[in-house]
């Protein structure tokens, strides 16, 4: 298990600085200014080169990636562009407030997707199933930014009972986890929920049914197992694939929703996204992109670990 | 013990109750503190250390509310043009003899909200923040957008504690207007954050410093910092010892929210989650009015225009082509049709009754027969096509709607003989382009751009695009516009120091430009806004700015 685990952190370096490299250069390929935030359009050119100087622009690319890169192992991920503030602490920030979101969503989504899913598998064919199953197509096709706004019309609108933006009365920087907080969290976490809630059923669906109709499970059931305790042996069974599902969905949340966010002004790494972008503010874009992708990097890492420990024959392949 | 006490002496019972009735109505005079909280557009707070960014928003919001400047904006009323006024200088004159010279009498007794005094020295740092390298506070973060907007001004000297000396590059009698856009940090609250500091070199500590200002920022403004989300909100609250005593903030707290959506702001002001949103969705002014909100708009020094490419073999070099297209579009049906009443229609950069307006000959107004008659006239006809490229983007800062309204124009001139093909490229890259020029490869043949601009200075409104020493790469005169009458008029206007005549001198470019045809002139921007119907006192000046202070809140 060890050598394993080794192994697998050794081959997360190359696929880190490839990482690096690609949302270094992706930033810089794309046309624009990349000083327009502090830079008018109307400054003069002597201005502009002077600016583009103290801001280390008139390198070359090569120098800029290798200087980009150095202080970002040393911890330094630049200041913003738009803002002077130090990157990594907006995007420290952007990310504490976005995996709050995506653990409440989480915790919405992976629970009725399992409880549909495990559900909807054992009594596969019945209107139960069908019921489940149209849950869980609704979740992955109803596009999420369109069910926040219903949402924010019922609930902050209409019925004026839960707020329609922000994360808390006076902002993050002062949550805690009390009612007066958490109804700020229950729009934008339900609707966050609803595709990994409809992926997870889906899957479990799948698994569940897979695995009922396999030989272990009548040869369980002939040796006189009773129904819970064959549904025991069908849940872990079926665990490693649901683990994997839900690692990468909580992923893909922990990566933010720039619609969700935005839709709720929640201060997340994807509203930071939507600022850097608009603003063309290249070092907090680098800085953010990069994050979550060793988000991503580091989740598979850990999913990829706890399936090991979870099914013997992954360490052996 | 006390109450038993007080039972046998009424006197002393009186006593007691005044004190358990005052302390009872101080509490209540506590709790009733007025808060207004507005919903910006912005995704992020305008940056707080003096220079604001987030272009005339942020002065809006963190400029103009924290700081003051050496001269101001009038902002009191909804009817009359938006001129300079008496700021921080309480007078000001060039020097008779050296023309690049300006001496600023300054404000006696104004404070910085650290308790500091403001002075000359306090002039000269501010000064050198954004134009002396050398100096520890220089920033480049806050150069752009400030030299930018004061693109002559050289240096500052202090004559004594109340007057200041600036230098120009050259003679400008745009200064004093210029000078809006300047606004004066405290060097005393900076320095204490300098000293603070840790950091490798001065440029680091230097930086370190501006970071923890703009934490906790100290101005002159009528608004004192409270408090500081970064991207979240930002809270301001009342400077009762503000210098203009009718300018005290009339409510106790102004808190700012960034809500770049304009549907989330929308429902924000209609849950009662803030009291005030700019720009609501406009599909929702309807239930907005409906639900009791107020919406206010006002013309704004804005202009939605064409910039014609004037290079060799532009088919805009004809004047009679130029004059058509202005004449082809009937902008009452683009006002109220696709924008739903907010849009003022442009005749120029000014209209009637602004001081820079001047009297244009040619009348810009919806007559198609007449752009008709000019197209034949110019050799075109429904037989024989023009074909012309105008470069717009999708959305930008400013730009309104700007494919949907680029369509209508291209519907409207059809009918007076033009083909319009459009370009349609990413706001950033659009705004880079401008600067570029047209003969750069990046206009991609385009002989019009469709970038909006702001009015507010004689610069920005009109010497950029006219004289021709502000051709790319200098400046955005991006059609190479290269006439000796406006590089003559430009002068004039520069080089008048009487503000009256300056003025005509202004009148008078302005008038020319339009007789030129110079754009193909659209529409004004009207910075649509929706209230809840408890704020009180909000007057929407022709601005880009408004003043928060005679604003109330009922309870």
């Amino acid at each position: 298990m060890l050598l394993y685990v080794t192994r697998r952190i050794v081959y997360v370096i190359p696929i880190v600085i490839c990482v690096a490299l690609v949302c270094f250069l992706l930033v810089h390929i794309t046309p624009g200014d990349p000083l327009v935030a502090v830079l008018p359009a109307d400054a003069s050119q002597e201005l502009a080169n002077q600016l583009r100087a103290a801001y280390g622009f008139d390198r070359p690319l090569p120098v800029q990636f290798g200087l980009w890169l150095w202080r970002a192992v040393n911890g330094d991920l630049g200041n913003s562009i738009a803002t002077g503030r130090p990157v990594l602490a907006e995007v420290i920030r952007a990310v504490g407030n976005t995996v709050t979101l995506a653990i409440a969503a989480a915790a919405i989504g992976f629970s009725l997707g399992l409880l549909f899913g495990l559900i909807a598998g054992y009594f596969r064919d019945t209107w139960v199933d069908k019921l489940a199953t149209g849950f869980a197509i609704a979740g992955v096709s109803v596009p999420h930014y369109w069910l926040g706004m219903v949402l924010v019309i019922i609930f902050s609108v209409e019925l004026n009972w839960l707020p329609a933006v922000g994360a808390g009365p006076g902002g993050s920087g002062a949550w805690s986890w009390d009612w007066e907080h958490f109804r700020y969290l229950i729009l934008p976490a339900i609707t966050t929920s609803v595709i990994p809630m409809g992926i997870v059923t889906r899957t479990v669906r799948a698994l569940t049914g897979d695995i009922l109709s396999q030989d272990f499970v009548e040869a369980l059931r002939a040796k006189g197992l009773r129904e819970l305790d064959v549904f025991k042996h069908v849940i872990k069974n079926a665990a490693p694939t649901a683990l994997a599902v839900m690692g990468l969905q909580l992923g893909y949340m922990l990566g933010g929703s720039i619609l969700i966010e935005t839709v709720f002004s929640w201060p997340g790494s994807g509203l930071l996204l939507n600022s850097a972008i608009f603003q063309r503010d290249l070092p907090l874009l680098q800085g953010t992109i990069l994050v979550l992708a060793l988000f991503f990097v580091i989740l598979n890492l850990l999913v990829d670990i706890a399936q090991a420990a979870i099914d013997p024959r992954i360490k052996r392949g | 013990m006390l109450l038993r006490k007080c039972g046998k002496s009424p006197a002393a019972l009186a006593v007691v109750m005044l004190a358990v009735a005052a302390t009872a109505t101080g509490a209540g005079r506590a709790s009733a503190a007025t808060v207004l909280r507005i919903g910006m557009t912005a995704a992020d707070i305008p940056r707080t250390l003096g220079q604001p960014d987030q272009g005339f928003e942020g002065n809006r919001f963190t400029g103009l509310t924290m700081y003051d400047a050496l001269t101001m904006w009038d902002l009191s009323s909804a009817e009359k043009p938006s001129v300079v006024i008496p700021g921080l200088a309480t007078e000001w004159k060039v020097d008779d003899s050296d023309k690049t010279k300006w001496i600023f009498k300054l404000r006696r007794g104004v404070k910085f909200h650290d308790g500091s005094p403001f002075n000359a020295d306090a002039v000269v740092w501010n000064v050198d923040k954004v134009l002396k390298q050398d100096a520890p506070q220089f920033d480049p973060s806050q150069v752009g957008v400030t030299a930018s907007r004061m693109p002559t001004l050289l240096s500052a000297r202090k004559i004594d504690d109340l007057t200041v000396e600036l230098t120009t590059k050259e003679p400008d009698s745009f200064l004093p207007i210029n000078l809006t856009n300047l606004f004066m940090a405290s060097p005393a609250k900076w320095q204490k954050f300098y000293d603070a500091a840790s950091g490798a070199d001065a440029k680091a500590k230097s930086q370190a410093a501006w970071d923890a200002f703009a934490r906790d920022a100290s101005g002159t403004g009528p608004w004192k910092m409270a408090g500081f989300t970064p991207r979240e909100r930002l809270e301001l609250v009342k400077n009762d010892d503000y210098w203009d005593k009718a300018r005290i903030p009339h409510v106790d707290k102004l808190v700012l929210l960034p809500m770049p959506e304009a549907n989330a702001r929308t429902a924000a002001l209609l849950s009662g989650q803030v009291d005030w949103v700019e720009a609501p969705a406009p599909d929702a002014l309807p239930e907005i009015k409906q639900r009791g909100f107020k919406l206010y708009s006002n013309e704004e020094p804005h202009v939605w225009p064409w910039q014609f490419s004037r290079l060799p073999g532009s088919p805009w070099n004809d004047i009679r082509v130029r004059k058509a297209a202005n004449l082809c579009v009937d902008r009452e049906g683009l006002k109220d049709g696709l924008l739903a009443g907010l849009m003022v229609p442009a005749t120029g950069t000014f209209e009637p009754g602004h001081p820079w307006r001047g009297n244009p000959t040619f009348q810009i107004k919806y007559d198609k027969a007449a752009a008709q008659k000019l197209m034949q006239e110019a050799g075109y006809g429904p037989n024989k096509h023009l074909a012309v490229k105008v470069q717009t983007s999708a959305s930008g800062s400013g730009q309104m709607l700007p494919l949907p309204m680029n369509e209508y124009l291209q519907q409207a001139l059809a009918e007076c003989y033009f083909d319009v093909q459009i370009d349609v490229i990413e706001w950033n890259t659009l705004f880079t382009n401008w600067r570029r020029g047209a003969k750069d490869p990046t206009a991609n043949g385009a002989n019009a751009i469709n970038v909006t601009y702001a009015a507010m200075d004689p610069f920005f409104a009109m010497v950029r695009f006219l004289q021709s020493s502000m051709a790319p790469p200098v400046s955005n005169n991006w059609g190479y516009i290269n006439d000796p009458k406006f590089d003559a008029l430009v002068k004039k206007a520069r080089q008048t120091f009487d503000p009256a005549a300056r003025d005509a001198a202004l009148a008078e470019l302005h008038a020319a430009s339009v007789d030129d045809a110079d754009f193909l002139y659209v529409a004004h921007d009207v910075a649509p806004r929706a209230m809840s119907p408890k704020v009180k006192g909000f007057v929407q000046p022709k601005s880009w700015f408004v003043d928060f202070s005679p604003v109330s809140i009922a309870p």
